[in-house]
């Protein structure tokens, strides 16, 4: 059974003032198995960050139903970890209490968790930085915290929100290698939006091509790579070839 | 060379210095005689009213000025801790929940144009010529900034941090404490220092009028009798506690908000 379940799901925006609503979503179909990588592409304003939104239980769908571990999505929840474009620490908390706020809230006791949230503050190697405020990280280590504390919360869901489009070439590439390395550990269902090609080919099992106006998927892509990946997979003659696909796809859309 | 701090600070005292002694020669001419006290005899009076020994001669202010600070201080305290205790909760709920908002916040908005001065006959009406009608107008004067900054902090908080912690699983109730709180802490403090000036503003008036204590009182009593220097005194001295107590919530404030302060460097 899959993971994570969307079924003709329309996302629908009624403008207060005068205006005609806006559809952001139509009739997507899409779902995710238990452990699956699956990268949502597609220009900006295709809607892809609200679709993550749907299944985050940020907002309600106008049609159609997302279900999480066959039930419906109703609120937000510990079972589906986000990681925010912008990191969205909080900034009075070090950077060890914002990995622990998730059991801290859920009243789990201290012992429950320390280890584990010490051990994934590891993974993410910032152990040295867990007294620092989230001000004195650069953007990469930020979105590192940001991952560490939705392993400590230990959804079984990931949702990406472009977590790396802010970040420098150099930085990013070396995040999109952790997070491999942390994906390959603990095998999370992962929905992870961009709009780079080369980061949905080089980090997902799937790649779901998305186009706007009204947001439709438009392809499901299989990534043939084998795992775990390496940087230099990217070189490869069928990865540049599925890119150049994927590109000619996207000119196609836009007429 | 001087260092730079104390070239400002130089810089900063010229004028000032200039003022007074502009007024002390002015003041010695004898055209402007008996209009104002020099700032010499404004000293003089100043450390009489706060060393000399009380109760001799017919200076009823000798030694009485450390027992009216206390006066006004106190009730500033108590009236300003009021307002605190009560604005920064009722802010955070008008700004937090909607319903909150839809029953409160016209009663604020509709009670907050009129000028605390305007509620002085009824504050004594209500608790007369005592020490609770003061305290009365300065929790009412602080009130309305904290309540108005507190809630524009409330309403200001990041809609993803507020996303962040509903999915990791916050109560409402936890949520308006661990994030809505810190988050407006910086509109908070902002609403205290201006509740706290309009604090110093509330004592000197309601003293003036409703009670019989306090540097309020003098400041009025002692024009009435002509006693100009010590008019003056009063005065610099509402300024410097008003200063100092503005500086003590600074203190905290920084304390409070070093995240705040490392983020704009």
């Amino acid at each position: 059974m899959s993971h994570i379940e969307i079924k003709n799901l329309s996302k629908t925006y009624h403008s207060k003032g005068p205006g005609a609503p806006v559809t952001a979503l139509e009739d997507i179909n899409l779902s995710i198995a238990s452990g699956e990588f699956v990268a949502l592409l597609g220009p900006s304003g295709c809607g892809k960050s609200t679709l993550l939104n749907l299944i985050a239980g940020f907002e309600f769908p106008s049609a159609g139903s997302v279900h999480v571990d066959g039930q419906i999505v109703t609120t937000p929840g510990p079972d589906r970890g986000v990681v925010f474009q912008e990191a969205a620490l909080f900034p009075w908390l070090s950077v060890w209490e914002n990995v622990i706020f998730g059991p801290k809230v859920n009243n789990t006791p201290l012992h429950e968790y320390e280890d584990r949230a010490k051990q994934m503050l590891r993974l993410v190697g910032l152990e040295e930085f867990r007294d620092s405020l989230p001000v004195q990280l650069s953007g990469g280590m930020r979105q590192r915290v940001g991952i560490a504390r939705i392993l400590t919360l230990g959804s079984k869901v990931l949702l990406m929100d472009e977590p790396f489009g802010a970040l420098d070439a150099q930085t990013r590439l070396s995040m999109q290698e952790l997070l491999l390395s942390v994906w390959q550990k603990l095998k999370p269902s992962t929905l992870f939006v961009t709009h780079d090609i080369d980061e949905a080919l080089f980090l997902a099992d799937s790649v779901y091509v998305m186009s706007a106006r009204p947001g439709r998927i438009d392809r499901k892509i299989t990534v043939p790579l084998e795992r775990p990946r390496k940087l230099e997979d990217t070189s490869l003659e069928v990865f540049r070839s599925l890119r150049l696909e994927i590109l000619h796809m996207i000119r196609s859309f836009h007429g | 060379m001087l260092n730079p701090s104390l070239r400002k600070t130089i810089l900063g005292l010229a004028l000032p210095l200039l003022v007074c002694l502009l007024w002390q020669y002015l003041g010695e001419l004898k055209q402007f005689a008996g209009i104002l006290p020099t700032p010499l005899k404004v000293l003089q009076g100043w450390d009489d009213w706060i060393f000399a020994k009380p109760g001799m001669g017919l200076n009823p202010y000798l030694g009485t000025w450390t027992a009216n600070v206390s006066y006004s201080g106190s009730r500033v305290i108590q009236g300003f801790l009021l307002a605190s205790a009560v604005g920064i909760p009722v802010g955070l709920m008008i700004g937090w929940s909607r319903l909150a908002s839809s029953i409160v916040d016209p009663l604020i908005q509709g009670l907050r144009p009129i000028p605390i001065t305007a509620w002085l006959p009824f504050s004594i009406a209500i608790f007369g010529i005592r020490d609770f009608g003061s305290i009365f107008l300065i929790f009412l004067g602080g009130l309305y900034p904290i309540i108005v900054n507190t809630t524009q902090g409330a309403r200001d908080v990041e809609k993803n941090l507020v996303r962040a912690a509903l999915m990791m699983g916050a109560s409402r109730l936890q949520l308006l404490i661990r994030v809505v709180l810190p988050a407006s802490t910086p509109s908070i403090f902002t609403g205290l220092r201006i509740g706290l000036g309009i604090s110093w503003t509330a004592v000197i008036v309601s003293e003036m009028v409703a009670v019989k204590s306090g540097l309020g009182y003098v400041l009025w009593d002692a024009y009435y009798v002509g006693r100009m220097d010590i008019v003056l005194a009063d005065m610099a001295s509402i300024g410097v506690l008003g200063f100092l107590s503005d500086q003590m919530v600074v203190l905290i404030q920084n304390k409070l908000l070093s995240w705040r302060i490392l983020q704009s460097h």
